[in-house]
């Protein structure tokens, strides 16, 4: 599995309450609910993104509440893939559980910069900057996150083993 | 090698022998809760899952707190969703309108944790419950799905960092300073992956109102969980609110710390954290500036709690709200309102010029109940001071103690009593 396009750049501690604004945590429709993903940092994410863009960003990203929300409006924008310094661990829970592929790459994070044109393969880890020519190596999911993501989320994974 | 208070409750959960930092396991779980914003996405998440029914319809907890009384219609379509679901599986803890309060303060009150749970919520604050000797933590809403239908959920087993908190905080410093100070201190990723535990004869000084408000925000240092030892005050807690007979951990004597901090407590002092990160603090005396406010808001999840209210009327006892000032209390749960309202507390909020409203998260999250316009400054006893969290992006948000926004809320600026 790989993806691949241009970068959206963000920095350190990118919190949820800026992902996904609370005022609109009552709508359920995920197209209308993700029109306001990063509306309160990058207004024009949502105008400039394009299926397969990856975002890339520092330390901490995701922190604050636990509303799966998050993951799910940068998904349904179109992004392919996040790739940070750290993650939020209730953040890195809901991307996986979803089926947002996330990667911590400290040195990817770091020198990727906004507009850069990057693809990852989710098999090996490795990040490939196009643009800049430079490779870098993430690090990859535990066995039993792969089993999660490969069981297409962890509802998937749960109705797999029902019999257990 | 010796195990962390945490990491033997999930060893215990998981019925393993021994657990270390970093093994993935799978561990039975007490109490699987939501609310109003999480459940029905985990709702439909559930419809996917095949299984019909929910693990055990006596620990799973639905309160409806964040955007209740609704607040709009989709809110109350969302509240409505929650409702049937909670009678279709006759759902034994679900809380609404009359009968609700903040999730956080709530639980704990009904006696619904207790020492030694192994709790799941989806909601960031769900850490709270450490304050009970129980590990509790936030997921998100498919977590919630998964833990409602199977009564499982996986884990990384954390590390974890000891606080040895020491002597006793001085008259208007509180847990809100501690764990403001603490955060300030190691950073909003301090214990990111990490159990924070806190222990030493300062744990055992503060009362049990000021550790719910110092596991609550453990999150707020990315922490996965934040937890107490059960001392007696904590087993007086337990016994008076009708928890069940709880399981007592205590770390062993060769458990592993990532770091361990000292923290005297006596010698800290009133702590305020600036715009626009939980860790941007300073000391009230620091600040040199006349930082006006236009609102202080007193109450949620972190500072919504009995004591919380009595310090805040102390406070504005027989003074009035300064002119351009909106001072909003928010008692966090219908105990807690009635506590307050035969206490006389409410009066005192009253006379003085705040507000009371029924119990909400309301403006903790910009839900409503109190939005900032933009270039407001709000002086909040809440949780998060990010961009936009409170209303209007480029709004401002200063986090402190009952204290200190009752004290900011009389003078018009940021100051303690």
């Amino acid at each position: 599995m790989e993806a691949r396009g241009k970068v959206f750049k963000y920095g350190d501690n990118v919190d949820t309450d800026v992902i996904i604004p609370a005022r609109y945590l009552a709508i359920q429709e995920k197209k209308e609910l993700a029109a306001h993903a990063m509306e309160d940092i990058d207004k024009d994410f949502v105008n400039r993104v394009s299926p397969g863009d990856i975002m890339v960003a520092g330390k901490n990203f995701g922190c604050g509440s636990s509303r799966e929300h998050a993951p799910l409006v940068i998904k349904e924008a179109g992004i392919s893939c996040v790739i940070a310094e750290t993650f939020a661990r209730i953040f890195f829970r809901n991307a996986i559980n979803i089926g947002l592929p996330i990667l911590e790459c400290p040195d990817a994070a770091k020198e990727i910069e906004a507009g850069d044109q990057v693809s990852v393969n989710f098999d090996t880890g490795e990040i490939i900057n196009e643009t800049k020519g430079k490779s870098y190596r993430g690090q990859p999911f535990p066995e039993f996150m792969q089993r999660i993501i490969s069981s297409g989320g962890l509802v998937g994974y749960v109705n797999g083993r029902k019999d257990r | 090698m010796g195990m962390t208070m945490t990491q033997k409750i999930l060893s215990s959960h998981a019925g393993l022998p021994e657990v270390e930092a970093g093994q993935l396991i799978e561990a039975d779980l007490d109490l699987v809760l939501g609310n109003d914003i999480t459940t029905p996405v985990a709702i439909s998440v559930m419809d996917g899952i095949d299984k019909d029914q929910v693990f055990d319809r006596e620990k799973i907890a639905l309160v409806m707190d964040h955007f209740i009384p609704n607040k709009d219609i989709k809110s109350a379509e969302n509240c409505k969703t929650c409702r049937d679901f909670a009678r279709k599986h006759d759902i034994k803890n679900y809380f609404d309108v009359g009968r609700m309060g903040i999730e956080h303060a709530l639980l704990p009150e009904s006696g619904l944790v207790t020492a030694g749970d192994c709790v799941i919520g989806a909601d960031s604050h769900t850490c709270t419950y450490g304050a009970l000797g129980a590990f509790s933590t936030g997921v998100g809403s498919t977590d919630m799905a998964a833990g409602m239908a199977s009564g499982k959920a996986w884990f990384k087993v954390p590390s974890a960092i000891k606080f040895v908190l020491k002597n006793k905080p001085s008259k208007w410093v509180s847990g809100k300073d501690v764990i403001l100070h603490i955060i300030g201190l190691i950073g909003v990723d301090g214990a990111l992956y990490k159990s924070m535990e806190f222990c030493g004869d300062g744990a055992k000084a503060l009362s049990m109102d000021d550790r719910f408000t110092i596991a609550n925000m453990a999150i707020e240092a990315g922490g996965k969980n934040g937890i107490f030892p059960v001392d007696e005050k904590a087993l007086a807690y337990l016994n008076s609110h009708g928890a069940k007979k709880g399981a007592i951990f205590e770390p062993d004597p060769d458990a592993a710390y990532d770091e361990v901090y000292e923290i005297d407590l006596s010698q800290l002092e009133p702590v305020v954290a600036f715009p626009h990160l939980p860790s941007n603090t300073k000391r009230v005396s620091e600040i040199t500036d006349r930082i006006t406010i236009d609102q202080a808001v007193i109450g949620s999840c972190t500072n919504g709690r009995i004591s919380d209210l009595r310090v805040a009327a102390q406070v504005l006892k027989g003074k009035k709200v300064a002119n351009g000032v909106r001072c909003i209390v928010i008692p966090a749960t219908q105990k807690i309102y009635l506590e307050a309202m035969k206490e006389g507390l409410l009066e005192d909020f009253i006379e003085a010029g705040a507000i009371v409203s029924t119990p909400t998260c309301g403006p903790c999250l910009g839900g409503y109940m109190g939005i900032l316009a933009s270039g407001e400054r709000c002086v909040s006893t809440t949780n998060r001071n990010f961009v936009g969290r409170m209303g209007a992006k480029d709004s401002e948000i200063y986090l402190a103690s009952p204290a200190v926004a009752a004290a900011s809320a009389v003078a018009g600026f940021i100051t303690a009593p």
